[in-house]
This record gives C-alpha cells, structure tokens and sequence, in this order.
C-alpha cells in the first residue's frame, strides 16, 4: 500500500471516531506528535511534584499534610501512566528522560513559578489542576487509546486535587486578616499564569493544525480557556477573591466572560527558560537523577544475578 | 499530669496508668510522626519515579498512625489537646521519638537500612500490641501491621537488590547499616512508663520483641550478604526527651506556619 493510501485509509479510521491502539498502522508524524505531547503531559505531572512537595514537610495541619501527600502521590501516578502510554509508541521512559533533560522535550510551564506560601497550595490545586481537568477532560476522547483512558483515571483523581485546593483558599478566606491576604496574593500570581496554561490563542498554535486533523486535540486552546474562566470566576467570588484582572467582565451576548489580555511576553520568556524556576527545577530533577543511577544499576545487576541463579536451577 | 501524685510507701511519686498511656502514645505517635516526616523528603527525590512514590506513601502510612496515636494522647492529656497542638506545638524536650527516626536521609541506602530496622521492630511491636488490653491502642496497632507487612517487604527486597547488586551498593548498604547500628538499642529500652503498662497488659515486653527483632534482621542481612554490626555502645536519651541536633531542625520546619501564625486555623 502507498503512504498516501495508508494515510487516507487511517483518516478514515478517525473520521469514523475509532481509536487508535500501538499496534495499528499509523502515520509517523501522528506518532511522533503523541510522543511530543504524552511525554511532555508525563514531565509535567513530574515536575509539578517539586513545588507542590516544597510545601509537605511545612504543611499546618496533619490532615492538611497527608491530603497534600497523598495528591502529590497521584501527581506522580500520572506520570507513571503517561509515560507507559508514551512507551506503547516505541520510546522508553529513559530516552525521555534524557529528552527532558536535553531540553528536546517540555513540560508545563506553569511548574516554573515559585509556590511561596501555604496558599501557593490551595492555589495551585484550585487554579492549576482546575486548568489542567478543563483540557484534559477534553483529551478524554482524544484519538489514541492509551492516552485516552490514562485521561480518564487521571480526570477523576484530578477532580479531587481541584476540590483540595479550593477547600485550601476556602478555609484561608475564612481565617485571619493574613490568611487572606496570603490566599489573595497567591490568587493575584496564579491566575495568568493558570491562563497561559492553554497555549497560545488559537491564531498563534502552531502544533494545532495536524492535533485536529488527528483527532487528537478536540477543542481550541481559546475554547479551553474560556471555559475555565467561566466557572473559576463564579467560585472565586463564593469565596471573596477578586481575580486580578480589570478587564474581567461577563458580556450578555457572547454569554462569557470578557479578560483582559494575556502577557505574551512573559509565556514566551518562561518557555526559553527565563522563568523564576526554570533552572532550579531543571536541575533537580537532573541532579536526582544522576544521584539514583547506582541504585538503579544495582536493582539491574541484582536481576541479572537472579536471572542467572534460575537458569542454573533450571538446568 | 494529675495534680493529685500518687505516692508510695516511702513518698517516691508512681506514675498512675493514664500518665503512662498518655507517655506511651505519645511515644508511639512522634516515632511515626518523625519517620513519616523524614520519608516525606524523599518526594520528588527518589532514584525512580516508582521509589519516590513508594516512599511518600509509607510516610503517608506514618502520619496517619501518628494523627491516631496523638489523637489519643490528647484525649488522655490533662490539658485535652488535639493531634495537632501535640504535634505542633511541643518544643524538642517534649518529644519522645527514637533517635533513629530523626537522623537524616543521607542516601538511598541509608534510608533502606533504617526502614528496614524500623519497619522490622514495628512489625513484632503492632503484631504484639493488637493483644493490648487498651482497645484504642489494640485497634491502631491493628491497622499498622497491615501497613508494616508492606513496608518490610520493601525494606527487604531492597536490602537484598542494594547488598546483592553491585560492589559500590553493597558498600553502601554495610555502611548504612555501621553507621545506624548505635541508634538501634533505644528502640527497646523500657522506662517506668512501660512497667507500669506491662502490668495492665497494655504494652509490649520489649525483652520478647528484640530476640524476633534480631533474628529477622540477622536471616534478611544473610540473605543479602551483608552483616549484621556487632552490638557496641548504644546512643540513648529520647524517652528524657533528649534528642539530636537534627529534631529541632525538623520541628523548626514542620511547626512554622503554626508558630509564625499562632491565632490561625488551617
């Protein structure tokens, strides 16, 4: 069969709503675009593990301590999947491991910002997660099997890290005069940077052509966003926080809310590695790593003797 | 405690039985309180994403038991405090863990070795205390044998891949286990605190637990061709509250948001 008739008969495929499992043909730069995106999820879900675990041994309350324990838990369970997913397209999860650490593969740049305050954490739980589930609910029915139903696990433990957060703000918006000026300030610096989470408006998304086309991504970055502000905005005034944007206004006709613009600026310095934590989470992931090779090199070396030792018995 | 001390014949003060329960899950509440808390900075820092979510799942297994263990403690403290106030707001010299739960993470091996002689110790420790005539303390103690089985197995497993896997690994893990061998006898000394519940047939007779103790960990080392340190000068002093340099760092962490905001709920 030709390229272009394995191409058209895979369209097809898509077009009649199939998924695509790893075993099925499929064009290379669909793979090649799953790889780029379900190891840059997996990163992302790693990553975020460091700001989030910044708070843990700080944590005020007991039962606050092991909720945030057990969420990061999840955050690391998502990589796990993603990368498994990722594996099924033929790369293993250390060559993208040495991607990332090459920087030939991203992660979410929303991970580069600081988490300063206990509030950091009620934020990036309501803000950070709530972004994360509005796309990744999404990429539930995204085309390729694998990443669709590690979405589907991930979308339901998601939804309790957004409650955990929300609850996080809730609570300080309720306490002293500087639990809530900690709980607005973390509101005032997570919410563009929440915005900028989708991407690029949909006129400057330059992977997004062939994601349709695909089947992969099913709505735009600006038809993500919109919908997350529409509902994050109705609970930040339940709970008394002013969204730090002048130009937030519910327009009647459109039914949405209106925002104020996005700094472009600040989304494309922090994706070259200008961002407050860029180089700091980078390292550490590399320096961890690097610090756990012997480890694993004995978890190796004990399985090749243990290997061996059966084969003997066996003979 | 009770203002109304109890003296004996000679005018010595007894400690009453709630005193002791009260010492006693207090103690058992900051060993795992500290361990969980130690485990807890593996997160984001293990040698595989599989490593570092194991670990922070044991630490969320101690902080648990912890929050159970102050819980009643509270109850049983004159002052009727919560698991929080216990946790949060005693000094150093309040504090009863093990040193052997405070002492840095240094290296993976050191970690394992110590969950491994923590992990084995609570294994015979919550098998013999689910006999314990107190029903709170029998229930807890319940729950954390089916947590330890699981935090033993791992214990053990990577014991025999660190001492079995490579020459550099194995170095590791015998030094681990040199080097944390003089933090192990505290673990069954035992004060007034457990005579007196010794008698109620509520604690555990330390004596039976460390032969079991021993035994364990002298079959698992043998397996993994390590050796067992000889028994040599001993570290004490938790049970007077007295403790290393590293708990107040630990604690300075742990109670800052309590401590900086002091009228805040969280």
């Amino acid at each position: 069969m030709s390229t272009e008739h394995i191409q058209n008969a895979f369209q097809q495929r898509l077009d009649k709503g199939d998924f695509i499992e790893p075993k099925d043909d499929m064009p290379d730069g669909y793979r090649t675009h799953l790889i780029r995106q379900i190891s840059q999820h997996a990163h992302s879900e790693v990553i975020g593990m460091q700001p989030e675990g910044n708070w843990i041994t700080r944590a005020p309350s007991l039962r606050a301590k092991q909720i945030l324990l057990a969420k990061i838990q999840d955050e690391g369970g998502h990589g796990l999947y993603l990368y498994s997913a990722a594996e099924t397209l033929g790369i293993t999860r250390s060559e993208m491991i040495q991607q990332l650490h090459s920087g030939k593969a991203k992660y979410s740049n929303i991970f580069n910002y600081p988490a300063l305050t206990w509030a950091d954490i009620g934020a990036i739980g309501w803000l950070v997660d709530g972004a994360a589930i509005v796309n990744q609910v999404s990429l539930q029915r995204t085309s390729f099997g694998p990443y669709s139903r590690a979405m589907v696990r991930i979308c339901k433990e998601e939804s309790f890290h957004q409650r955990q957060g929300y609850e996080i703000m809730a609570h300080m918006m309720n306490g002293t005069a500087d639990q809530k000026e900690m709980a607005q300030d973390a509101m005032n610096r997570w919410w563009w940077p929440a915005l900028m989470m989708f991407g690029p408006h949909d006129s400057d998304s330059p992977h997004s052509g062939d994601a349709f086309k695909w089947k992969i991504k099913r709505e735009s970055n600006d038809e993500l966003r919109q919908r997350f502000i529409d509902k994050t905005v109705q609970q930040a005034e339940v709970i008394g926080l002013t969204i730090p944007d002048p130009k937030l206004k519910w327009n009647e006709a459109k039914n949405h809310y209106d925002h104020g613009e996005i700094n472009w600026n600040e989304f494309h310095e922090v994706i070259r590695g200008n961002g407050p934590c860029n180089k700091q989470r980078m390292e550490h992931h590399i320096k961890v790593h690097e610090a756990g090779a012997w480890v694993r090199e004995a978890a190796e070396a004990y399985k090749k003797k243990r290997l061996n030792k059966e084969s003997l018995v066996t003979i | 405690m009770s203002c109304l001390k109890a003296l004996n014949k000679f005018n010595v003060y007894i400690m009453t039985q709630t005193e002791a329960l009260y010492h006693y899950t207090l103690r058992l509440g900051d060993n795992s309180l500290i361990s969980g808390h130690r485990l807890s900075e593996w997160c984001s820092r293990g040698p595989i994403l599989e490593e570092d979510l194991a670990l922070t799942n044991m630490a969320l297994d101690h902080i648990g038991r912890a929050q159970a263990f102050l819980k009643y403690a509270g109850e049983l403290s004159e002052k009727k405090q919560t698991e929080d106030d216990l946790a949060y707001k005693r000094g150093e010299r309040q504090f009863l863990n093990n040193l052997i739960t405070e002492l840095p993470n240094q290296d993976f091996a050191f970690t394992i070795a110590r969950q491994l002689i923590i992990s084995c110790f609570e294994f015979y420790l919550y098998t013999e205390l689910c006999n314990s005539n107190d029903p709170i303390v029998a229930g807890i103690s319940e729950k954390a044998v089916k947590e330890v089985k699981y935090h033993l197995a791992h214990a053990t497993d990577w014991t025999c891949r660190l001492g079995d896997g490579t020459e550099l690994s194995h170095q590791k893990m015998q030094k681990a286990l040199n080097d944390i061998w003089m933090f192990t006898g505290e673990l069954f000394e035992m004060d007034e605190t457990d005579q007196v519940l010794l008698k109620a047939g509520i604690a555990a007779d330390m004596t039976l637990i460390k032969p079991l103790w021993y035994n364990h960990l002298k079959q698992v080392t043998t397996e993994a061709g390590l050796k067992l340190p000889e028994d040599a000068y001993m570290q004490s002093g938790s049970r007077k509250g007295i403790h290393t340099e590293y708990l107040g760092h630990i604690l300075s962490e742990m109670q800052y948001l309590q401590r900086a905001y002091p009228t805040a709920q969280w």
